[in-house]
């Protein structure tokens, strides 16, 4: 009876038919030219993104890394006491408000007799930054007592004289087509003949915060702003984040209400950032009164963009982790508890700290959000805390990248190496970690 | 009842209650288990002797380990897993809601089928049970357990001068001794072991066997295994499940030459399985 039901293969005479793999050249030479082609696609996607990063990383080289040095003019600048001490009485109060850019001016001058028009002496005043005098006032007030002596100082140039001599001003346009004219070229010819044009590291750009002047604007301020704010973001999301993994796989219940909050966590991953900032903007500033542009405000608003991403890196890394683990340690009588903290959470560390990293590079390089808190004005000191108002690197970029000068597209560029250096280093870090905390099983 | 959908070991199962041993480390009565709808074990009566090894055999599938992990309420981790029935250790329900299930695995150990050292030290292996369940009052005290479970386990010599390396890095038999130290290192009553010698080779199984008999002089030992030899050779009671249903259980020897059950007769024959 059950025969009947199921015969197997069988032909008409009853005996199976010995069925044998079709071993034939050209099936064969068929099969291994699939996996050619199966090859050279990939090989061919890889070149392709390859060159595309090639391309980005060496046309942001090209033009950033010029911002990483800075013309200075060598100048033998005579101190003149009533020009640097008004009150003279060489009390610091006094030596402040001095004169610096004149005296710095009077040397510029000094070595140009034959310029004698309003006109042209305006114009070679042009080569100074504004910010010239400086590096005179910082050396008087460190020792006052070369007031009256003539010194020599590397003063910061103006940007159009640093674009000049980086050649990123090109001397065949028409000359009215360019910022400097026919005859600041020949001083400028002329200074560099005298070897008083300098370049050296622009270790300000690293130091000092935002500034309208190209050659005195620094990334700084943003690199500060970046590093507190995500500071803030991970003290608050990683804790926050890693209890609610935890507690979702390991004890809730699974039930109606779980199942929701999964799926809300996974929508909230997709939400767009800039939909945090207007919360962070309704809630944090407008309701909590919160400081405009503060770290701290940019570091919650961030925290919540990375709180859904780590939530589920966590869920992930807990979930890999072997059941054997965790039935060993039940068998040995440990409460849910220990096995979680004892067992699964350092097993599991390895793909939460990875995630937690670069959920929060992620959101380094995020703008949007921070935009809609504030953290986009001009600010030109280097924030000191978690409250004082800031921005943050890619914010910084983004208002490099508009501005009109044309010394601001080297710091644009440098701005975007900075920045992906960032990245590196911590997306480096992740993997170190996660070497470091790997065990087998 | 429809005889017809339910195989014979239903109406088997009062007969096998009415055998019930005397003074039973454990017991268990009417044990249903459903994992969601599906239903693994049914109404299974059996009485585990104290200080004996019992062995659960049957072909794959039949249930054995899920009876297994009913014993140390190990189902409780597994989700939609319902046990029903009533299973008493020393003439107590181990599924009172007030009885502690913590304190229930420290008196009922357990070995897997795989073996599974924590990604920790050898030492830390065998000490971690002890630790939570504060059994030592210091340092001497815990190394004095630690030497005592794996020499118990026939590892000591093998291990005592790498206790600071990971236990992953034995062996796969040495692993499994480790396992065993670190059930024994918490002292407990009823040791129950999922096949545990299946990944092993002869000689290390060999050695799991003698430790088996060794620590029955201490402990109720309970074994799932799948060699009939191993049954014969380590066991005195022999329990036989076959689709969820117990269907003998006796004296080992009564088991494997006089089996009352075609079934059982003809699974031990090799004649299905
Ligand atoms: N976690 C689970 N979820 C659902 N069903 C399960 C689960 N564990 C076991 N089962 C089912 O319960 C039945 C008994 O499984 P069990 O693992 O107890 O068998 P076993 O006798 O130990 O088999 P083996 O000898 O292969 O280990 C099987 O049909 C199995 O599919
Ligand atoms: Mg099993």
């Amino acid at each position: 009876m059950t025969d009947a039901v199921f015969t197997g293969p069988a032909t008409a005479n009853g005996v199976a038919k010995l069925r044998r793999p079709d071993l034939s050249e050209g099936r064969i030479r068929r099969r291994y030219a699939a996996e050619r082609r199966f090859r050279l696609y990939g090989i061919l996607a890889i070149g392709f993104a390859v060159f595309m990063l090639g391309f980005l990383a060496i046309t942001v080289i090209l033009q950033g890394s010029s911002a990483f040095w800075q013309t200075r003019i060598a100048l033998d600048v005579a101190i003149d006491a009533a020009t640097v001490d008004p009150a003279g009485d060489r009390s610091e109060d006094s030596l402040r408000s001095g004169d610096y850019q004149a005296v710095v001016r009077d040397a510029l001058r000094g070595l140009f007799p034959e310029v004698t028009g309003r006109a042209d002496r305006r114009a070679l005043g042009d080569f100074l930054s504004n910010a010239a005098g400086m590096v005179v006032m910082e050396r008087v007030l460190a020792d006052p007592s070369i007031i009256g002596t003539t010194q020599r100082f590397e003063v910061l140039a103006s940007t159009d004289l640093d674009m000049l001599a980086k050649g990123k001003i090109r001397r065949d346009v028409p000359e009215a087509d360019r910022p400097v004219k026919d005859q600041q070229i020949a001083w400028f010819d002329r200074l560099e003949a005298e070897g008083r044009i300098t370049s050296t590291f622009n270790t300000a750009f690293f130091t000092t915060g935002d500034s309208r002047e190209p050659e005195q604007a620094g990334l700084g301020g943003a690199m500060m702003g970046t590093f507190l704010t995500i500071v803030t973001a991970i003290l608050l999301s990683l804790p926050i984040s890693v209890a609610a993994a935890i507690y979702l796989e390991e004890f809730a219940p699974k039930n109606k209400i779980t199942d929701i909050i999964e799926v809300n966590i996974n929508n909230l991953a997709a939400v767009p950032s800039i939909v945090f900032g207007l919360l962070g903007l309704a809630v944090l500033l407008g309701f909590f009164g919160l400081p405009r542009g503060a770290p701290m405000v940019g570091g919650m608003v961030l925290s919540l963009m990375t709180l859904p991403t780590i939530i589920i890196a966590t869920r992930a890394a807990l979930k890999a982790v072997p059941p054997s683990i965790r039935e060993a340690a039940y068998g040995v009588g440990a409460s849910k508890q220990q096995v979680v903290l004892h067992h699964v959470l350092p097993l599991a560390m390895p793909g939460i700290m990875t995630g937690a990293i670069i959920g929060t590079a992620r959101a380094m390089g995020e703008s949007a959000a921070v935009l809609m808190i504030g953290m986009v004005a001009f600010i030109v000191d280097v924030p000191g805390s978690i409250t004082d108002s800031s921005t943050v690197l890619p914010v910084q970029i983004y208002l490099w990248a508009d501005a009109p000068e044309r010394g601001f597209v080297e710091r644009t560029s440098a701005g975007i190496m900075v920045m992906l250096v960032f990245l590196v280093l911590m997306n480096a870090a992740a993997v170190i970690i996660r070497r470091r905390f790997e065990r087998r099983w | 009842m429809d005889m017809g959908t339910l195989p014979a070991g239903a109406a088997m199962s009062p007969a096998v209650a009415s055998r019930a041993i005397e003074g039973a480390k454990m017991t268990s009565r009417k044990v249903c288990v459903h994992y969601g709808q599906k239903q693994a074990l049914f109404d299974v009566d059996l009485d585990i002797p104290s200080r004996q090894v019992t062995a659960l055999i049957g072909p794959s599938g039949c249930g054995k380990s899920t009876y297994l992990r009913c014993l140390n309420r190990m189902n409780d981790v597994i989700d939609g897993c319902r046990v029903t029935g009533d299973i008493r250790l020393d003439g107590e329900n181990i599924y009172d809601p007030k009885l502690d299930v913590v304190m229930l695995r420290a008196r009922i150990g357990m070995v897997f089928q795989k073996p599974n050292p924590f990604p920790k030290s050898i030492y830390d292996n065998i000490a971690y049970g002890p630790r939570i369940h504060g059994m030592a009052a210091g340092k001497t005290e815990m190394d004095e357990i630690v030497q005592l479970s794996l020499e118990r386990a026939g590892l000591w010599n093998e291990v005592k001068d790498r206790l600071a390396q990971p236990g992953t890095g034995l062996s796969g038999g040495q692993q499994q001794r480790l396992c065993i130290a670190r059930a024994i290192a918490v002292s407990p009553e009823v040791i129950l072991m999922d096949e545990p010698c299946s990944a092993l080779d002869p000689i290390a199984t060999a050695k799991i066997e003698e430790l088996m008999d060794e620590l029955r002089e201490n402990y109720t030992i309970i074994i799932v295994t799948h060699s009939m030899q191993q049954a014969a050779r380590v066991s005195q009671k022999t329990a036989f499940f076959h689709l969820g249903y117990l269907v003998e259980w006796g004296d080992t020897e009564q088991i494997f030459t006089s089996p009352r059950d075609e079934r059982t007769q003809g699974y031990i024959t090799g004649r299905f399985g």
